[in-house]
C-alpha cells in the first residue's frame, strides 16, 4: 500500500526534471565525530542547483548530523570533528575547511530547523534580522527586503497589517513560513531544511511542501524528512542513509520506483525503519 | 483481568491510597504556616509598636537623644546611596561575569571550579565579607568608612546572587532560539546583545532585586566596616545646582543604614526608642517588600512575551 501511495506521489510531482542538473555543492568522504563517536562516514553526495534533494533514513542514521554540518552548525558545541570535505559552487569552497570562517558559511547557507523558532520580537524584526546582522542600516532596503522574503514564504497576505506584533501569536504553521521567510531574506545560496513539518499538522505542512517546490526555482534546496512520502512529493534528488553511511543516492523516481539497493527498497516498501 | 473486575476491591483501594494524599497535603499546609505564619505575627507586632511613629517628621529627622524628636533621615538616605553604589557595582559584575560563564566559558576543569566556587560564595557568612572588606576596601585602597566601602561590600555579598540569577535566565532561553540566530551567521556577541540579553533580562532583573532586597538588611558587614550609629548630617547632594550637575563626595562620606539605626535603638533601654526601632523596622521590611514586589510585576511584565 505504501509503495503504491508513493509511486503515486512521485508521478504526480508538480515542477519535474531539469534538462541540465549543475552540481551546486558536493561532499567528498564526508565523515563526523561527535567525540568518539562516529556518527557519518565516508558521504558522498552531489547537491544539484535548484533541485530539491531530500535525505530519508530511520532515526539516528544521521541525516540531520549531515544536514548540520552544511552550516557548520556543529561548530557551536565542544568535541565535534569533521573529515572530508564539502565543497560549494561556483568558487568551489571547502566549507569544512579550517580557515573558512562558521559565520561565512552561515551567511551562504540559511536554516529552517524542525520546531519554528521565531524569535520573540516582531514579525517584521524577525525576517529583518539576518540583514541587521549583515549590517545593512537603511530602512528603505531593509522594509523592501522583508516583504519580498515574506512574499516568497507565501505570508505576506496574512500578515501585512500586523508586522509589528509578536511572532509568536502566529500560528506554527504559520511560524514555520515565517522562519523559512527569515532564511530567504539574505539571498542564501542553499536552503537547510531539517525536518521542517515534523512539529505541524497537515494542512501546514502541505502549504510548507508547496512553499518548498515553489522555492526551488530560486534556491537550492537541502531537505532532511522522515517522511518518505514527503520526500518523494517534493524532492528531484534523494539519498537514503542508514547507520552514518550513504546507502543509495539517485533521481528521486528512479530511487523509489526502481531501487539498486536491498537495504533501500526494505525501507522505502514499508519492510524496514 | 482479574483485578479489574472487583470494583468494589479497586474503590477501596483507592480510597485508601487517597488518604495518604490528604496527609500530606495537612501536613504542607502546616509545615507552610510555620513560616507564614511567623512572619505575619513579627510583622503585626511590629506594625503595632511601629505604625503610631510613622509620621513626616520621623522620616525627615536626624537621630536623637529624644526619642520622639528622632527621626530616619540619615539612615533612609545611607541606605538608598549604598544600594545605588552597590546596584552600580554589582549589576555589570555579576551579569558579565554570569553571560561569559554561559556563553563563552569554554566548558573545562577551570570553569567547573571557577562554577563550584561562585555557589560557595553564597554561602560565605557575611559577617567575612565585612572583615575583608574592612581590610581590602577601607584600609588597603583607603575608601575609609564610607558609602564607597559598604557599596562595594554588599556588591561582592550579592555577586554570587546575581550571577547565579543570570545564569539560570539564560539557560531558559530554549536552544532552538540560539541556533536558529547563530544560523543567520550572527557572531557570539550579536547573539548575546540581540537575543541572549533581551531575553534573559527579567530573570537577571529579578535576581538583581532579590540581591539587593538582601544587601538592604545587611547589618554586621557594615557595621564591620565601621558605619556610624549616630549621625546628624547628611552625605553631600550627589546633584548640584551648578555644572557638571554630579558630584562624586557623597561616595566617601560617613553614613549609617536603617539595619544600623534600628539596631542602635533597641540597645537602649527606654520603651520609646523601642518604639522608634519598630518603626524603622516596619519601613524596612516594607522596602524589603516592595522591591521583591517590583521584582514580580517586572517578572511578569517582561516575559508577557516570551512563551517557552
Amino acid at each position: 500500500m505504501a509503495a503504491v501511495a508513493i509511486s503515486a506521489a512521485v508521478e504526480n510531482r508538480p515542477g519535474q526534471s531539469h534538462a541540465v542538473d549543475v552540481p551546486k555543492a558536493e561532499a567528498r568522504k564526508l565523515s563526523f565525530y561527535y567525540g568518539a563517536f562516529r556518527a557519518l562516514s565516508g558521504l558522498d553526495l552531489v547537491v544539484h542547483e535548484n533541485c530539491v534533494t531530500a535525505l530519508i533514513g530511520p532515526s539516528g542514521c544521521g541525516k540531520s548530523t549531515f544536514l548540520r554540518c552544511f552550516n557548520r552548525m556543529h561548530d557551536l558545541y565542544p568535541g565535534n570533528r569533521y573529515e572530508g570535505e564539502i565543497r560549494l559552487f561556483p568558487d568551489d569552497t571547502n566549507l569544512l575547511a579550517p580557515g573558512v570562517d562558521p559565520i561565512e558559511v552561515r551567511m551562504r547557507l540559511s536554516m529552517v530547523f524542525q520546531k519554528p523558532n521565531p524569535f520573540p520580537k516582531s514579525i517584521f524584526e524577525n525576517v529583518a534580522y539576518g540583514l541587521r546582522v549583515r549590517g545593512e542600516r537603511s530602512g528603505r532596503v531593509i522594509a523592501d527586503k522583508v516583504e519580498v522574503a515574506l512574499r516568497s514564504a507565501a505570508l505576506w497576505d496574512e500578515v501585512k497589517d500586523r508586522l509589528k506584533e509578536v511572532a509568536f501569536n502566529l500560528s506554527g504553521g504559520q511560524q514555520q513560513r515565517l522562519c523559512i521567510a527569515r532564511a530567504l531574506a539574505t539571498d542564501p545560496e542553499i536552503l537547510l531544511f531539517d525536518e521542517p513539518t515534523s512539529a505541524l499538522d497537515p494542512i501546514a505542512t502541505a502549504s510548507i511542501e508547496e512553499l518548498i517546490t515553489d522555492l526551488k526555482k530560486k534556491v537550492t534546496i537541502l531537505i532532511v524528512t522522515h517522511n518518505m512520502q514527503q520526500a518523494a512529493r517534493v524532492s528531484d534528488y534523494t539519498a537514503y542513509m542508514y547507520l552514518g553511511k550513504l546507502i543509495e543516492f539517485g533521481r528521486t523516481d528512479q530511487l523509489f520506483i526502481k531501487p539498486k539497493n536491498k537495504q533501500t527498497e526494505d525501507y522505502i516498501t514499508g519492510r524496514f525503519g | 483481568m482479574a483485578y479489574a473486575r472487583d470494583l468494589t476491591a479497586i474503590r477501596k483501594l483507592i480510597a485508601s491510597h487517597k488518604r495518604w494524599d490528604l496527609v500530606f497535603a495537612c501536613t504542607g499546609v502546616l509545615a507552610l504556616m510555620v513560616g507564614v505564619l511567623t512572619f505575619t505575627a513579627l510583622f503585626v507586632d511590629m506594625a503595632i509598636d511601629g505604625v503610631p511613629r510613622l509620621t513626616w517628621d520621623f522620616f525627615t529627622n536626624f537621630p536623637s537623644r529624644k526619642a520622639a524628636q528622632a527621626g530616619i533621615l540619615s539612615a533612609w538616605v545611607g541606605s538608598c546611596l549604598v544600594m545605588v553604589v552597590t546596584a552600580v557595582v554589582a549589576v555589570p559584575l555579576g551579569v558579565g561575569a554570569g553571560l561569559y560563564l554561559e556563553e563563552y566559558a569554554p566548558k573545562n576543569w577551570v570553569t567547573d571550579i571557577i562554577e563550584i566556587n561562585i555557589t560557595n560564595l553564597a554561602g560565605v557568612p557575611s559577617i567575612v565579607y565585612g572583615l575583608l572588606a574592612l581590610g581590602l576596601f577601607v584600609y588597603q585602597f583607603g575608601f575609609g568608612q564610607s558609602i564607597l566601602s559598604a557599596g562595594l561590600t554588599l556588591a561582592l555579598l550579592i555577586l554570587p546572587v546575581v550571577i547565579v540569577a543570570t545564569r539560570e535566565a539564560i539557560r531558559s532561553i530554549p536552544i532552538g532560539i540560539r541556533e536558529g540566530a547563530y544560523a543567520l551567521g550572527a557572531t557570539q556577541w550579536q547573539v548575546c546583545k540581540d537575543h541572549i540579553i533581551p531575553y534573559s533580562s527579567a530573570g537577571i532583573l529579578t535576581g538583581i532585586i532579590i540581591g539587593m532586597a538582601r544587601a538592604i538588611g545587611e547589618t554586621a558587614p557594615i557595621i564591620t566596616i565601621g558605619a556610624l550609629t549616630f549621625i546628624a548630617f547628611l552625605p553631600p547632594s550627589p546633584v548640584t545646582s551648578e555644572p557638571p550637575f554630579l558630584n562624586f563626595e557623597w561616595l566617601t562620606s560617613p553614613f549609617t543604614v536603617m539595619p544600623i539605626q534600628m539596631f542602635n535603638w533597641t540597645s537602649r533601654p527606654e520603651a520609646a526608642f523601642l518604639q522608634n526601632a519598630a518603626a524603622a523596622g516596619f519601613v524596612l521590611v516594607l522596602m524589603t517588600l516592595a522591591m521583591n514586589g517590583f521584582a514580580i510585576w517586572l517578572r511578569y511584565r517582561l516575559r508577557k512575551n516570551l512563551k517557552w
